[in-house]
């Protein structure tokens, strides 16, 4: 260690030192547990819920449990999963979500990663007009689309499936996969892309076997953003989920809330269900979803 | 050896007309998208507008003088979706930027700093449903149940009917909004926060300036680029905001918690108002552009950057 260093940094040496320097910084961490608890207790109380008796949590809050009151079930699972509570379980509608989201996530992924490819690699007439051009769309409130839309969907004979919905997440992912997606491309090196060429291969072969393989970070984000997307999204579904039966678990937890909106076994159940997707993707791959997240909040 | 690698080629020669080195059927790649935008997304959009002004300019002069549950202007302070949704802009987007700095700053003074933040970004992660139910739950009445009532309890305060009462619902909605969003906030303004020179912070500390002043005169100034970007997507957020309205309160009591996104869809789909709601649909979008040029600017800046 340099003296420049110890006279700038004045780093603590004795145990005294150390000790002032914690009681001086006992503000920031008392600070932060605080707000660690505020960020934590409201979900962690939903969950401690999700599992009592109903009869208990009508009379006591969940906070009792610390107290004794330590009774728990699997009850409310049961319940929400098997019974046809809101015209459809929750099981059902738990598969119904995947059916939704699988394709509107693997669809505009793959239709995105070609436009893109070509966005950054292939000349073409108005390339550049039409790349504004979508640029532009992905300012578009999907309001602005969704009443013409269900008559569009009325006329083609689609209400009823899930094509309205896979369509819909799928164009509305367009604009920012193609975004997200062409400025990772261009980073990639040019050489390797010419080299390619010269040994004759073709365009769909250099996207396939050189583009793809290398922008696995990117394309990872960009699944991930959009999946959670179509899995957390209400309002599409609420307009062109079909009904009764392929409702997907947000639209049916909004029935909940309209047929139980007190009864906390049910909805804390419910709502757990539709979390423990994301969450799960939230700490397994935590780092492609904070990316995805971070370049998403664009859309 | 076919046409298509000749080296002349390769090294960019145009083969015919405009079209540069490659050839025009590889802009089929881009078809699928192409059409996909036109059909579903471009020809909507028009289609609203025309709609919208059917008949004439009758939605738009209902909506801003006749309809109070979209603008009132006739009590003070005014009331409607419209002037709902301007709260949100200011406190919600404010709120967000100063829990969001105040945290990345405090944790990057912590060797727990990646725990904290990832507790404050978990909500990212949540459906604005299940966020919802999780502080309808937090807001329950009861104060033997909700949690809220049952902390002001201890000290004496009678439970508040926080999303029954029009005095407290659009502030207890916020909350649960702020509460979803910091987490975003944090991780961007942290990362910018890295890019600050600790030899600057240093200099400050050693020239007796206290953490305060640190951060509104250093921080802050240098922070300036990061915040509005991230204050731009909270407003192009909020003012699409409907999932948590939809799932903690439908706009009421008596619709004073309704936001346009809300109005919207309740005016288009629930009371099947087609035209009217294409008209809030286009209102929206008009709030949008000032916001949106603001962006598209950003993203020019950031290629120069680049």
């Amino acid at each position: 260690m340099t003296v420049a260093d110890t006279t700038v940094k004045a780093p603590a040496r004795t145990p005294t030192e150390r000790l002032m320097r914690m009681v001086g910084r006992a503000p920031v961490h008392i600070a932060l547990v605080v707000i660690a608890l505020i960020w934590l207790v409201p979900t962690i109380g939903l969950f401690i819920t999700s599992f009592r008796p109903r009869g208990d949590i009508q009379s006591t809050g969940w906070w009792t449990i610390f107290a004794g009151n330590f009774d728990l079930t699997l009850e409310n699972y049961n319940a929400v999963l098997g019974a046809d509570l809101a015209s459809q379980s929750m099981f059902d509608a738990f598969l119904n979500t995947l059916q939704i989201t699988i394709p509107s996530t693997i669809i505009p992924l793959f239709l995105a990663s070609l436009a893109a490819f070509a966005f950054a690699w292939v000349k073409f007439p108005f390339r550049d007009t039409l790349f504004l051009s979508i640029i532009a769309m992905l300012l578009v409130p999907i309001q602005m689309t969704l009443i013409p839309l269900s008559q569009l969907f009325r006329e083609l004979g689609l209400i009823g499936t899930f094509f309205p919905i896979w369509i819909i997440h799928t164009t509305f992912a367009l604009p920012f996969g193609i975004f997200l997606l062409r400025n990772f491309f261009i980073t990639l090196p040019k050489d390797l892309i010419e080299a390619a060429r010269i040994d004759g291969a073709s365009t769909f072969s250099i996207f396939r076997q050189i583009v793809l393989p290398l922008s696995v970070p990117a394309l990872a984000s960009y699944a991930i953003f959009q999946f959670l997307w179509v899995w957390n999204d209400l309002l599409v579904a609420l307009v062109f989920a079909p009904r009764p039966a392929g409702l997907p678990m947000t639209t049916q937890v909004g029935a909940l809330l309209g047929t139980y909106g007190t009864e906390w076994d049910i909805l804390a159940a419910a709502s757990f269900l539709i979390m423990v997707v994301p969450l799960a993707v939230f700490f397994s791959l935590q780092r492609f979803f904070v990316q995805g997240l971070l370049a998403g909040s664009v859309k | 050896m076919t046409a298509a690698t000749t080296p002349a080629e390769a090294v960019g020669q145009p083969r015919r007309g405009f079209t540069g080195g490659w050839s025009l059927g590889a802009s089929l790649f881009v078809a699928p998208a192409v059409f996909l935008l036109a059909v579903f997304l471009l020809y909507p959009v028009v289609t609203t507008v025309i709609l919208s002004f059917e008949p004439g300019l009758n939605n738009y002069i209902r909506l801003l003088t006749a309809d109070p549950k979209f603008l009132d202007l006739g009590s003070f302070p005014p009331r409607g979706a419209l002037f709902n949704n301007l709260l949100w802009v200011v406190f919600y987007t404010g709120g967000c930027i100063v829990a969001g700095l105040l945290v990345a700053v405090m944790a990057t003074r912590v060797r727990y700093e990646a725990v904290i933040k990832a507790i404050v970004f978990i909500p990212q992660a949540i459906a604005a449903v299940a966020l919802g139910v999780i502080w309808r739950f937090v807001y329950f009445p009861d104060e033997r149940t909700g949690l809220l009532n049952a902390v002001l309890g201890v000290g004496g305060i009678d439970p508040i009917s926080w999303l029954g009462s029009q005095s407290w619902v659009n502030a207890s909605l916020i909350v649960a909004g702020i509460w979803g969003s910091v987490g975003f906030v944090t991780v961007i303004l942290s990362a910018a926060l890295k890019g600050i020179s600790t030899e600057i912070l240093e200099a400050a500390r050693v020239d007796g300036a206290t953490e305060s002043q640190i951060l509104r005169r250093i921080i802050v100034p240098m922070l300036s680029l990061p915040i509005s970007v991230v204050a731009v997507t909270l407003v192009i957020n909020v003012i699409k905001l409907f999932d948590l309205i939809y799932t903690m309160t439908q706009g009421g009591p008596a619709n004073a918690s309704r936001t346009i996104a809300f109005s919207m869809y309740q005016d288009a789909f629930a009371s099947r108002n087609f035209d009217y709601g294409a008209a809030i649909a286009v209102i929206m979008m008009i709030i949008l552009i000032p916001v949106m040029i603001f962006n598209v600017r950003r993203f020019r800046a950031e290629k120069v950057i680049q």
